[in-house]
Protein backbone atom coordinates (compact mmCIF):
# COMPACT_ATOMS: atom_id res chain seq x y z
CA UNK A 1 0.00 0.00 0.00
CA UNK A 2 1.53 3.32 -1.11
CA UNK A 3 0.57 6.57 0.53
CA UNK A 4 1.05 10.18 -0.46
CA UNK A 5 0.83 12.77 2.31
CA UNK A 6 0.32 16.39 1.29
CA UNK A 7 2.11 18.75 3.64
CA UNK A 8 1.35 22.39 4.23
CA UNK A 9 3.97 24.48 5.99
CA UNK A 10 2.44 27.17 8.19
CA UNK A 11 3.50 29.77 10.77
CA UNK A 12 3.88 28.34 14.27
CA UNK A 13 0.54 28.56 16.05
CA UNK A 14 2.19 30.60 18.82
CA UNK A 15 3.10 33.32 16.30
CA UNK A 16 1.86 36.85 16.41
CA UNK A 17 0.76 37.78 12.93
CA UNK A 18 1.99 40.96 11.24
CA UNK A 19 0.71 42.26 7.91
CA UNK A 20 3.19 42.74 5.06
CA UNK A 21 3.69 46.13 3.40
CA UNK A 22 1.43 45.18 0.46
CA UNK A 23 -1.50 44.80 2.88
CA UNK A 24 -2.44 41.46 1.34
CA UNK A 25 -0.07 38.91 2.87
CA UNK A 26 1.51 38.24 6.23
CA UNK A 27 4.99 39.52 6.99
CA UNK A 28 7.14 36.38 7.17
CA UNK A 29 10.12 38.14 8.74
CA UNK A 30 11.17 36.29 11.87
CA UNK A 31 8.29 33.84 11.67
CA UNK A 32 8.95 30.24 12.63
CA UNK A 33 7.35 27.76 10.23
CA UNK A 34 6.08 24.32 11.17
CA UNK A 35 4.34 21.35 9.57
CA UNK A 36 0.62 22.19 9.83
CA UNK A 37 -0.58 20.39 13.00
CA UNK A 38 -3.34 18.39 11.27
CA UNK A 39 -0.84 17.16 8.67
CA UNK A 40 1.05 15.48 11.51
CA UNK A 41 -1.91 13.15 12.11
CA UNK A 42 -2.06 12.41 8.39
CA UNK A 43 1.64 11.61 8.25
CA UNK A 44 1.54 9.44 11.36
CA UNK A 45 -1.32 7.38 9.95
CA UNK A 46 0.56 6.79 6.70
CA UNK A 47 3.77 5.81 8.53
CA UNK A 48 1.87 3.32 10.72
CA UNK A 49 0.32 1.81 7.63
CA UNK A 50 3.74 1.46 6.02
CA UNK A 51 5.13 -0.17 9.18
CA UNK A 52 2.27 -2.65 9.14
CA UNK A 53 2.06 -3.56 5.49
CA UNK A 54 4.97 -1.97 3.65
CA UNK A 55 4.96 0.41 0.72
CA UNK A 56 6.15 3.98 0.38
CA UNK A 57 5.12 7.13 2.18
CA UNK A 58 5.78 10.06 -0.14
CA UNK A 59 5.42 13.54 1.33
CA UNK A 60 4.77 16.35 -1.10
CA UNK A 61 4.53 20.08 -0.61
CA UNK A 62 3.90 23.04 -2.91
CA UNK A 63 5.62 26.24 -1.85
CA UNK A 64 8.81 28.29 -1.71
CA UNK A 65 12.19 26.85 -0.74
CA UNK A 66 11.45 26.97 2.99
CA UNK A 67 8.99 24.03 2.64
CA UNK A 68 12.00 21.71 2.19
CA UNK A 69 12.51 22.07 5.94
CA UNK A 70 9.01 20.69 6.54
CA UNK A 71 9.61 17.81 4.11
CA UNK A 72 12.92 17.04 5.81
CA UNK A 73 11.13 16.83 9.15
CA UNK A 74 8.57 14.41 7.70
CA UNK A 75 11.37 12.22 6.34
CA UNK A 76 12.94 12.19 9.80
CA UNK A 77 9.67 10.91 11.24
CA UNK A 78 9.46 8.06 8.77
CA UNK A 79 8.35 9.19 5.32
CA UNK A 80 10.36 7.37 2.64
CA UNK A 81 10.29 9.86 -0.26
CA UNK A 82 9.75 13.59 -0.66
CA UNK A 83 8.71 15.85 -3.52
CA UNK A 84 8.94 19.63 -3.43
CA UNK A 85 6.96 21.49 -6.06
CA UNK A 86 8.46 24.92 -6.21
CA UNK A 87 6.17 27.90 -6.46
CA UNK A 88 4.65 30.83 -4.65
CA UNK A 89 1.73 28.93 -3.16
CA UNK A 90 0.50 32.03 -1.32
CA UNK A 91 -0.36 33.57 -4.72
CA UNK A 92 -2.55 30.60 -5.68
CA UNK A 93 -6.09 29.97 -4.48
CA UNK A 94 -7.15 26.60 -3.05
CA UNK A 95 -8.13 25.20 -6.45
CA UNK A 96 -4.79 26.32 -7.89
CA UNK A 97 -2.97 24.51 -5.10
CA UNK A 98 -5.21 21.46 -5.56
CA UNK A 99 -4.38 21.34 -9.29
CA UNK A 100 -0.65 21.34 -8.54
CA UNK A 101 -0.98 18.61 -5.91
CA UNK A 102 -3.30 16.47 -8.04
CA UNK A 103 -0.87 16.63 -10.97
CA UNK A 104 2.00 15.66 -8.67
CA UNK A 105 0.06 12.80 -7.09
CA UNK A 106 -0.70 11.35 -10.53
CA UNK A 107 3.06 11.00 -11.06
CA UNK A 108 3.45 8.89 -7.88
CA UNK A 109 2.08 5.35 -7.32
CA UNK A 110 -0.64 5.77 -4.68
CA UNK A 111 -3.46 3.91 -2.97
CA UNK A 112 -4.17 6.49 -0.30
CA UNK A 113 -3.76 10.26 -0.33
CA UNK A 114 -3.66 11.94 3.06
CA UNK A 115 -4.17 15.56 4.07
CA UNK A 116 -4.70 17.40 7.34
CA UNK A 117 -8.34 18.47 7.55
CA UNK A 118 -7.18 22.08 7.19
CA UNK A 119 -3.99 24.07 6.84
CA UNK A 120 -3.69 25.91 10.12
CA UNK A 121 -3.59 29.62 9.34
CA UNK A 122 -5.29 29.89 5.99
CA UNK A 123 -7.98 27.71 7.56
CA UNK A 124 -9.75 27.02 4.28
CA UNK A 125 -10.40 23.25 4.60
CA UNK A 126 -10.74 23.06 0.84
CA UNK A 127 -7.69 21.48 -0.79
CA UNK A 128 -8.20 17.84 0.31
CA UNK A 129 -11.71 17.41 -1.15
CA UNK A 130 -10.71 19.42 -4.23
CA UNK A 131 -7.83 17.03 -4.90
CA UNK A 132 -10.21 14.10 -4.41
CA UNK A 133 -12.46 15.57 -7.08
CA UNK A 134 -9.59 16.27 -9.48
CA UNK A 135 -8.28 12.71 -9.06
CA UNK A 136 -11.79 11.24 -9.22
CA UNK A 137 -11.30 9.57 -5.82
CA UNK A 138 -13.83 9.20 -3.03
CA UNK A 139 -13.15 11.41 0.00
CA UNK A 140 -13.22 10.67 3.70
CA UNK A 141 -13.15 14.09 5.32
CA UNK A 142 -12.34 15.03 8.96
CA UNK A 143 -11.42 11.52 10.01
CA UNK A 144 -10.77 10.65 13.66
CA UNK A 145 -10.23 6.91 13.21
CA UNK A 146 -9.27 4.74 10.24
CA UNK A 147 -9.17 0.98 9.76
CA UNK A 148 -7.77 -0.63 6.64
CA UNK A 149 -8.25 -4.26 5.62
CA UNK A 150 -6.86 -5.08 2.20
CA UNK A 151 -8.36 -2.38 0.01
CA UNK A 152 -11.35 -1.68 2.27
CA UNK A 153 -11.43 1.46 4.41
CA UNK A 154 -13.62 2.12 7.43
CA UNK A 155 -13.40 5.69 8.69
CA UNK A 156 -14.96 7.64 11.52
CA UNK A 157 -15.80 11.13 10.32
CA UNK A 158 -16.50 13.91 12.81
CA UNK A 159 -19.78 15.76 12.30
CA UNK A 160 -21.69 18.05 14.69
CA UNK A 161 -21.96 16.21 18.00
CA UNK A 162 -21.54 12.76 16.46
CA UNK A 163 -19.39 10.54 14.29
CA UNK A 164 -20.30 8.95 11.01
CA UNK A 165 -18.89 5.55 10.17
CA UNK A 166 -18.08 5.50 6.47
CA UNK A 167 -16.87 2.72 4.21
CA UNK A 168 -15.12 2.90 0.90
CA UNK A 169 -12.28 1.28 -1.03
CA UNK A 170 -8.88 2.46 -2.22
CA UNK A 171 -7.81 4.64 -3.87
CA UNK A 172 -9.19 7.41 -1.67
CA UNK A 173 -8.44 10.81 -0.16
CA UNK A 174 -8.47 11.05 3.62
CA UNK A 175 -8.28 14.27 5.65
CA UNK A 176 -7.10 13.85 9.22
CA UNK A 177 -8.66 15.35 12.33
CA UNK A 178 -7.04 15.61 15.75
CA UNK A 179 -7.56 12.40 17.70
CA UNK A 180 -6.77 10.09 14.79
CA UNK A 181 -3.51 9.04 16.47
CA UNK A 182 -0.62 10.36 18.57
CA UNK A 183 2.04 11.65 16.16
CA UNK A 184 5.59 10.57 17.00
CA UNK A 185 8.59 12.81 17.30
CA UNK A 186 11.57 12.33 14.99
CA UNK A 187 14.23 10.07 16.50
CA UNK A 188 17.93 10.83 16.19
CA UNK A 189 18.23 7.74 13.99
CA UNK A 190 15.38 9.02 11.85
CA UNK A 191 16.99 12.42 11.49
CA UNK A 192 20.27 10.83 10.37
CA UNK A 193 18.51 8.46 7.95
CA UNK A 194 16.51 11.35 6.47
CA UNK A 195 19.69 13.19 5.57
CA UNK A 196 20.48 10.44 3.08
CA UNK A 197 17.19 10.86 1.23
CA UNK A 198 17.23 13.40 -1.58
CA UNK A 199 14.20 15.64 -1.90
CA UNK A 200 12.95 15.53 -5.48
CA UNK A 201 12.21 19.01 -6.84
CA UNK A 202 9.86 19.88 -9.66
CA UNK A 203 8.22 22.98 -11.07
CA UNK A 204 4.53 23.14 -11.97
CA UNK A 205 5.67 23.23 -15.62
CA UNK A 206 7.39 19.84 -15.11
CA UNK A 207 3.94 18.54 -14.13
CA UNK A 208 2.40 19.90 -17.30
CA UNK A 209 0.73 22.89 -15.67
CA UNK A 210 0.93 26.47 -16.80
CA UNK A 211 0.76 29.47 -14.52
CA UNK A 212 -2.77 30.44 -15.49
CA UNK A 213 -4.00 27.07 -14.18
CA UNK A 214 -2.57 27.90 -10.79
CA UNK A 215 -2.62 31.66 -10.42
CA UNK A 216 -5.78 32.48 -12.32
CA UNK A 217 -7.28 34.83 -9.69
CA UNK A 218 -10.50 32.89 -9.13
CA UNK A 219 -10.16 34.02 -5.55
CA UNK A 220 -7.77 36.72 -4.47
CA UNK A 221 -7.04 38.39 -1.18
CA UNK A 222 -7.78 42.07 -1.57
CA UNK A 223 -6.88 43.10 1.94
CA UNK A 224 -5.52 41.52 5.08
CA UNK A 225 -5.98 43.30 8.39
CA UNK A 226 -5.65 42.73 12.09
CA UNK A 227 -8.84 42.68 14.14
CA UNK A 228 -9.73 45.83 16.07
CA UNK A 229 -8.16 45.65 19.53
CA UNK A 230 -10.85 45.01 22.07
CA UNK A 231 -10.74 47.80 24.57
CA UNK A 232 -11.28 45.43 27.48
CA UNK A 233 -14.41 45.87 29.49
CA UNK A 234 -15.23 46.18 33.16
CA UNK A 235 -13.17 44.21 35.61
CA UNK A 236 -14.76 43.50 38.98
CA UNK A 237 -13.70 41.90 42.23
CA UNK A 238 -15.24 38.48 42.71
CA UNK A 239 -14.26 37.81 46.30
CA UNK A 240 -17.95 37.74 47.27
CA UNK A 241 -19.28 34.89 45.07
CA UNK A 242 -22.96 35.77 45.55
CA UNK A 243 -22.40 39.39 44.57
CA UNK A 244 -20.24 38.34 41.62
CA UNK A 245 -22.93 35.91 40.45
CA UNK A 246 -25.56 38.66 40.58
CA UNK A 247 -23.28 41.04 38.66
CA UNK A 248 -22.70 38.42 35.95
CA UNK A 249 -26.41 37.59 35.77
CA UNK A 250 -27.19 41.29 35.32
CA UNK A 251 -24.77 41.44 32.40
CA UNK A 252 -26.17 38.27 30.83
CA UNK A 253 -29.73 39.54 31.12
CA UNK A 254 -29.35 43.25 30.31
CA UNK A 255 -26.42 43.47 27.93
CA UNK A 256 -26.05 40.06 26.27
CA UNK A 257 -29.86 39.61 26.43
CA UNK A 258 -29.23 35.90 26.69
CA UNK A 259 -31.90 35.03 29.24
CA UNK B 1 -32.40 34.74 -14.33
CA UNK B 2 -29.08 33.99 -12.63
CA UNK B 3 -28.88 34.87 -8.99
CA UNK B 4 -27.98 33.04 -5.83
CA UNK B 5 -28.26 29.30 -5.15
CA UNK B 6 -28.13 28.14 -1.53
CA UNK B 7 -27.39 24.54 -0.54
CA UNK B 8 -29.75 23.78 2.38
CA UNK B 9 -29.98 21.06 4.99
CA UNK B 10 -33.38 19.89 6.15
CA UNK B 11 -33.53 18.06 9.45
CA UNK B 12 -36.27 17.10 11.93
CA UNK B 13 -38.98 18.74 9.84
CA UNK B 14 -37.31 22.11 9.31
CA UNK B 15 -34.39 23.85 7.66
CA UNK B 16 -31.37 23.91 9.92
CA UNK B 17 -30.62 27.31 11.43
CA UNK B 18 -27.35 27.57 9.53
CA UNK B 19 -29.27 27.01 6.28
CA UNK B 20 -31.76 29.73 7.23
CA UNK B 21 -28.89 32.09 8.04
CA UNK B 22 -27.33 31.32 4.68
CA UNK B 23 -30.63 31.91 2.86
CA UNK B 24 -30.93 35.26 4.68
CA UNK B 25 -27.46 36.25 3.49
CA UNK B 26 -28.22 34.90 0.01
CA UNK B 27 -31.45 36.89 -0.36
CA UNK B 28 -29.59 40.18 0.06
CA UNK B 29 -26.94 39.12 -2.44
CA UNK B 30 -29.63 38.04 -4.90
CA UNK B 31 -31.19 41.51 -4.69
CA UNK B 32 -27.80 43.08 -5.35
CA UNK B 33 -27.22 40.83 -8.38
CA UNK B 34 -30.71 41.56 -9.67
CA UNK B 35 -31.43 37.82 -9.76
CA UNK B 36 -33.52 35.37 -7.78
CA UNK B 37 -32.77 33.40 -4.65
CA UNK B 38 -33.15 29.67 -5.21
CA UNK B 39 -32.36 26.75 -2.93
CA UNK B 40 -31.33 23.10 -3.05
CA UNK B 41 -32.43 20.48 -0.49
CA UNK B 42 -32.97 16.76 -0.27
CA UNK B 43 -36.61 17.02 0.85
CA UNK B 44 -39.55 18.82 -0.78
CA UNK B 45 -40.89 19.54 2.70
CA UNK B 46 -38.24 22.27 2.91
CA UNK B 47 -40.24 24.41 0.43
CA UNK B 48 -42.26 26.22 3.13
CA UNK B 49 -39.21 27.26 5.13
CA UNK B 50 -37.21 28.13 2.02
CA UNK B 51 -40.04 30.39 0.85
CA UNK B 52 -40.23 32.12 4.23
CA UNK B 53 -36.61 33.12 3.77
CA UNK B 54 -37.14 34.43 0.28
CA UNK B 55 -36.35 31.48 -1.99
CA UNK B 56 -38.49 31.46 -5.14
CA UNK B 57 -37.62 27.95 -6.18
CA UNK B 58 -36.45 24.81 -4.41
CA UNK B 59 -34.54 22.14 -6.28
CA UNK B 60 -35.05 18.78 -4.62
CA UNK B 61 -33.02 15.61 -5.02
CA UNK B 62 -34.44 12.74 -3.00
CA UNK B 63 -31.15 11.10 -2.19
CA UNK B 64 -31.68 10.16 1.44
CA UNK B 65 -28.87 10.75 3.93
CA UNK B 66 -25.91 12.81 2.85
CA UNK B 67 -22.86 11.36 1.16
CA UNK B 68 -20.70 13.56 -0.99
CA UNK B 69 -20.81 11.98 -4.45
CA UNK B 70 -24.54 11.75 -5.23
CA UNK B 71 -25.18 15.15 -3.66
CA UNK B 72 -22.40 16.69 -5.74
CA UNK B 73 -23.82 15.10 -8.89
CA UNK B 74 -27.28 16.50 -8.13
CA UNK B 75 -25.94 19.93 -7.30
CA UNK B 76 -23.90 19.96 -10.49
CA UNK B 77 -27.13 19.52 -12.48
CA UNK B 78 -28.79 22.38 -10.63
CA UNK B 79 -25.78 24.67 -11.10
CA UNK B 80 -25.84 23.89 -14.83
CA UNK B 81 -29.55 24.76 -15.03
CA UNK B 82 -29.60 27.84 -12.78
CA UNK B 83 -26.14 29.18 -13.70
CA UNK B 84 -26.03 31.17 -10.46
CA UNK B 85 -23.70 34.12 -9.90
CA UNK B 86 -23.20 32.92 -6.36
CA UNK B 87 -23.40 29.47 -4.74
CA UNK B 88 -23.59 29.46 -0.94
CA UNK B 89 -23.16 26.70 1.64
CA UNK B 90 -23.74 26.71 5.39
CA UNK B 91 -20.55 26.14 7.40
CA UNK B 92 -21.57 22.74 8.72
CA UNK B 93 -19.79 19.41 8.38
CA UNK B 94 -21.89 18.72 5.28
CA UNK B 95 -21.48 22.18 3.75
CA UNK B 96 -17.74 22.08 4.27
CA UNK B 97 -17.55 18.59 2.73
CA UNK B 98 -19.45 19.26 -0.47
CA UNK B 99 -18.51 22.89 -1.26
CA UNK B 100 -14.88 22.18 -2.27
CA UNK B 101 -15.96 19.09 -4.25
CA UNK B 102 -18.47 20.95 -6.42
CA UNK B 103 -16.16 23.97 -6.70
CA UNK B 104 -13.38 21.81 -8.11
CA UNK B 105 -15.86 20.21 -10.52
CA UNK B 106 -17.08 23.52 -11.94
CA UNK B 107 -13.75 25.37 -11.59
CA UNK B 108 -14.92 27.90 -9.04
CA UNK B 109 -13.11 30.00 -6.46
CA UNK B 110 -14.23 29.47 -2.87
CA UNK B 111 -14.13 31.50 0.32
CA UNK B 112 -14.61 29.46 3.52
CA UNK B 113 -15.97 30.56 6.85
CA UNK B 114 -17.10 34.00 5.68
CA UNK B 115 -18.76 36.44 8.07
CA UNK B 116 -19.71 39.10 5.54
CA UNK B 117 -20.75 39.00 1.89
CA UNK B 118 -21.22 41.79 -0.64
CA UNK B 119 -21.84 41.97 -4.35
CA UNK B 120 -19.66 44.77 -5.77
CA UNK B 121 -19.09 45.50 -9.47
CA UNK B 122 -20.22 42.05 -10.52
CA UNK B 123 -17.92 40.27 -8.07
CA UNK B 124 -18.44 38.57 -4.75
CA UNK B 125 -16.53 40.17 -1.93
CA UNK B 126 -16.29 38.31 1.38
CA UNK B 127 -14.56 38.69 4.69
CA UNK B 128 -13.10 35.72 6.52
CA UNK B 129 -10.95 35.17 9.58
CA UNK B 130 -7.49 33.70 8.96
CA UNK B 131 -4.93 32.48 11.47
CA UNK B 132 -7.93 31.54 13.63
CA UNK B 133 -9.05 35.13 13.87
CA UNK B 134 -5.63 36.69 14.47
CA UNK B 135 -6.25 38.47 11.14
CA UNK B 136 -9.11 39.05 8.71
CA UNK B 137 -8.89 38.69 4.95
CA UNK B 138 -11.15 40.48 2.50
CA UNK B 139 -11.32 38.33 -0.60
CA UNK B 140 -12.79 38.73 -4.05
CA UNK B 141 -14.11 35.85 -6.12
CA UNK B 142 -14.32 36.34 -9.84
CA UNK B 143 -15.39 32.89 -11.04
CA UNK B 144 -18.95 32.04 -12.05
CA UNK B 145 -20.32 30.79 -9.83
CA UNK B 146 -18.52 32.39 -6.92
CA UNK B 147 -18.69 29.97 -4.00
CA UNK B 148 -18.76 30.86 -0.31
CA UNK B 149 -19.26 28.91 2.90
CA UNK B 150 -20.93 30.96 5.63
CA UNK B 151 -19.87 30.99 9.23
CA UNK B 152 -22.54 29.84 11.72
CA UNK B 153 -24.01 32.71 13.79
CA UNK B 154 -22.46 35.38 11.58
CA UNK B 155 -25.53 36.24 9.47
CA UNK B 156 -28.76 37.32 11.17
CA UNK B 157 -31.95 35.39 10.38
CA UNK B 158 -34.37 37.44 8.29
CA UNK B 159 -37.73 35.90 7.61
CA UNK B 160 -39.50 37.69 4.79
CA UNK B 161 -42.61 35.52 4.82
CA UNK B 162 -42.70 34.53 1.17
CA UNK B 163 -44.94 31.85 -0.31
CA UNK B 164 -43.60 28.29 -0.35
CA UNK B 165 -40.83 27.91 -2.90
CA UNK B 166 -41.84 26.21 -6.15
CA UNK B 167 -40.46 22.68 -6.08
CA UNK B 168 -38.45 21.35 -8.98
CA UNK B 169 -37.34 17.72 -8.84
CA UNK B 170 -33.78 16.85 -9.81
CA UNK B 171 -33.88 13.46 -11.50
CA UNK B 172 -31.46 11.02 -13.00
CA UNK B 173 -28.93 11.06 -10.17
CA UNK B 174 -27.54 7.76 -8.93
CA UNK B 175 -28.10 7.78 -5.16
CA UNK B 176 -25.24 5.38 -4.52
CA UNK B 177 -21.74 6.80 -4.28
CA UNK B 178 -18.53 4.95 -3.57
CA UNK B 179 -18.65 6.02 0.09
CA UNK B 180 -21.29 4.27 2.19
CA UNK B 181 -22.60 5.62 5.46
CA UNK B 182 -22.90 2.54 7.66
CA UNK B 183 -23.56 4.10 11.06
CA UNK B 184 -23.87 7.37 12.97
CA UNK B 185 -22.56 7.24 16.52
CA UNK B 186 -23.60 9.83 19.07
CA UNK B 187 -21.03 9.69 21.87
CA UNK B 188 -22.48 12.19 24.32
CA UNK B 189 -26.21 12.15 23.74
CA UNK B 190 -27.91 15.49 24.10
CA UNK B 191 -24.75 17.60 24.35
CA UNK B 192 -24.95 20.72 22.28
CA UNK B 193 -22.07 21.36 19.89
CA UNK B 194 -20.02 24.54 20.07
CA UNK B 195 -20.04 25.26 16.35
CA UNK B 196 -23.57 26.57 16.14
CA UNK B 197 -24.28 27.44 19.79
CA UNK B 198 -25.56 30.89 20.81
CA UNK B 199 -24.05 30.52 24.27
CA UNK B 200 -20.81 28.74 25.17
CA UNK B 201 -19.47 28.12 28.67
CA UNK B 202 -15.80 27.16 28.48
CA UNK B 203 -13.46 25.66 31.02
CA UNK B 204 -9.67 25.87 31.20
CA UNK B 205 -6.83 24.59 33.26
CA UNK B 206 -8.17 26.52 36.26
CA UNK B 207 -10.66 23.67 36.69
CA UNK B 208 -7.72 21.65 38.03
CA UNK B 209 -9.10 18.20 37.05
CA UNK B 210 -11.43 16.44 34.64
CA UNK B 211 -14.22 15.88 37.17
CA UNK B 212 -14.49 19.62 37.74
CA UNK B 213 -15.85 20.12 34.23
CA UNK B 214 -19.13 19.48 36.07
CA UNK B 215 -18.99 23.14 37.22
CA UNK B 216 -18.93 24.25 33.59
CA UNK B 217 -21.51 21.68 32.45
CA UNK B 218 -23.96 22.64 35.20
CA UNK B 219 -23.89 26.28 34.16
CA UNK B 220 -24.08 25.38 30.46
CA UNK B 221 -27.14 23.20 31.05
CA UNK B 222 -28.83 25.80 33.24
CA UNK B 223 -28.33 28.59 30.69
CA UNK B 224 -28.93 26.42 27.61
CA UNK B 225 -25.43 26.64 26.20
CA UNK B 226 -22.72 24.36 24.87
CA UNK B 227 -19.59 23.29 26.74
CA UNK B 228 -16.30 24.64 25.38
CA UNK B 229 -12.75 23.86 26.46
CA UNK B 230 -9.22 25.17 26.19
CA UNK B 231 -6.56 23.22 24.34
CA UNK B 232 -4.74 22.44 27.61
CA UNK B 233 -7.77 20.59 29.00
CA UNK B 234 -8.25 18.64 25.77
CA UNK B 235 -4.59 17.69 25.59
CA UNK B 236 -4.76 16.59 29.24
CA UNK B 237 -7.62 14.26 28.27
CA UNK B 238 -10.18 15.96 30.53
CA UNK B 239 -12.66 16.42 27.69
CA UNK B 240 -13.18 15.41 24.06
CA UNK B 241 -11.60 17.42 21.23
CA UNK B 242 -15.06 18.28 19.84
CA UNK B 243 -15.25 20.88 22.63
CA UNK B 244 -11.96 22.62 21.87
CA UNK B 245 -12.13 26.33 21.09
CA UNK B 246 -9.31 28.06 19.23
CA UNK B 247 -6.60 27.23 16.74
CA UNK B 248 -6.52 23.42 16.20
CA UNK B 249 -10.03 23.48 17.66
CA UNK B 250 -12.98 25.47 16.44
CA UNK B 251 -13.31 29.19 15.85
CA UNK B 252 -16.62 30.27 17.38
CA UNK B 253 -18.62 33.48 17.52
CA UNK B 254 -21.60 32.97 19.81
CA UNK B 255 -23.69 35.75 21.29
CA UNK B 256 -22.34 34.97 24.77
CA UNK B 257 -19.03 33.34 25.70
CA UNK B 258 -18.28 32.60 29.35
CA UNK B 259 -14.68 31.55 30.05
CA UNK B 260 -14.02 30.01 33.46
CA UNK B 261 -10.45 29.28 34.51
CA UNK B 262 -9.22 29.94 30.97
CA UNK B 263 -6.03 32.02 31.05
CA UNK B 264 -6.37 33.06 27.41
CA UNK B 265 -3.45 31.64 25.41
CA UNK B 266 -3.13 33.35 22.04
CA UNK B 267 -4.56 30.27 20.29
CA UNK B 268 -7.65 30.33 22.49
CA UNK B 269 -8.21 34.08 22.16
CA UNK B 270 -7.97 33.78 18.39
CA UNK B 271 -10.83 31.29 18.43
CA UNK B 272 -13.34 33.25 20.50
CA UNK B 273 -12.58 36.99 20.36
CA UNK B 274 -15.30 37.62 17.80
CA UNK B 275 -17.97 36.45 20.27
CA UNK B 276 -20.45 39.27 20.79
CA UNK B 277 -20.35 39.26 24.62
CA UNK B 278 -17.50 37.80 26.64
CA UNK B 279 -17.43 37.13 30.37
CA UNK B 280 -14.24 35.86 32.01
CA UNK B 281 -13.86 34.40 35.48
CA UNK B 282 -10.29 33.88 36.59
CA UNK B 283 -8.42 34.14 39.85
CA UNK B 284 -5.38 35.70 38.17
CA UNK B 285 -6.06 39.42 37.58
CA UNK B 286 -3.27 39.46 34.97
CA UNK B 287 -4.74 36.63 32.86
CA UNK B 288 -4.76 37.63 29.15
CA UNK B 289 -8.40 36.57 28.84
CA UNK B 290 -9.36 39.80 30.66
CA UNK B 291 -8.04 41.83 27.73
CA UNK B 292 -10.87 40.59 25.53
CA UNK B 293 -13.57 40.25 28.20
CA UNK B 294 -16.48 42.70 28.32
CA UNK B 295 -17.00 41.69 31.93
CA UNK B 296 -14.06 40.27 33.86
CA UNK B 297 -14.51 38.80 37.31
CA UNK B 298 -11.39 38.23 39.35
CA UNK B 299 -12.27 35.42 41.71
CA UNK B 300 -12.65 31.74 42.47
CA UNK B 301 -14.61 29.85 39.82
CA UNK B 302 -15.38 27.04 42.27
CA UNK B 303 -17.58 29.38 44.33
CA UNK B 304 -18.73 31.80 41.62
CA UNK B 305 -19.90 29.24 39.04
CA UNK B 306 -22.27 27.37 41.41
CA UNK B 307 -23.68 30.69 42.65
CA UNK B 308 -24.17 31.85 39.06
CA UNK B 309 -25.79 28.53 38.08
CA UNK B 310 -28.32 29.01 40.91
CA UNK B 311 -28.99 32.63 39.85
CA UNK B 312 -29.55 31.51 36.26
CA UNK B 313 -31.95 28.76 37.34
CA UNK B 314 -33.90 31.26 39.46
CA UNK B 315 -34.03 33.77 36.62
CA UNK B 316 -35.23 31.10 34.19
CA UNK B 317 -37.92 29.93 36.62
CA UNK B 318 -39.49 33.41 36.66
Amino acid sequence: MNSVVCISQVPDTESRIKIAADGRKIDETGLKFIVSPYDEFALEEAIRLKEKSGGDVTVISFGPDRVQQALRECLARGATKALHIKGESSDADSLGIAKVLAAAIKSIPNDLVFFGKQGVGTDNSLVGPMVAELLGYPQLNVVTHLEITDNKLVAHREIEGAEEVLETTTPAVITAQKGMNEPRYASLKGIMAAKKIAIDTKSPADLGLNDTDIYNQRMTIVKLELPAEKSGGRKVDGSDPAAAAREILGYIRDEAKAL
Amino acid sequence: MPGVLVFCEFKDGKLKKTSRETLSAGRKLAEATGGDLVAFASDAAAADDAGKYGAKKLYVANLGGYTVEPYTAALEKVVAEVQPNVLLFPGTSTGRDIAPRIAARVGAGVASDVDSLEWIDGKLRARRPVYSGKAFATVEITSTPAVAITRPNAFPLEEVGGAPAAVSEVSGVDAAGRVKLVDTQVPEAGEMTIAEADIIVSGGRGLKEAANFSYVRDLAHAIGGAVGASRATVDAGWIDHQHQVGQTGRVVSPNLYIAAGVSGAIQHLAGMTSSKHIIAINKDPEAPIFRVADLGVVGDLFTILPALTEEVKKAKAH
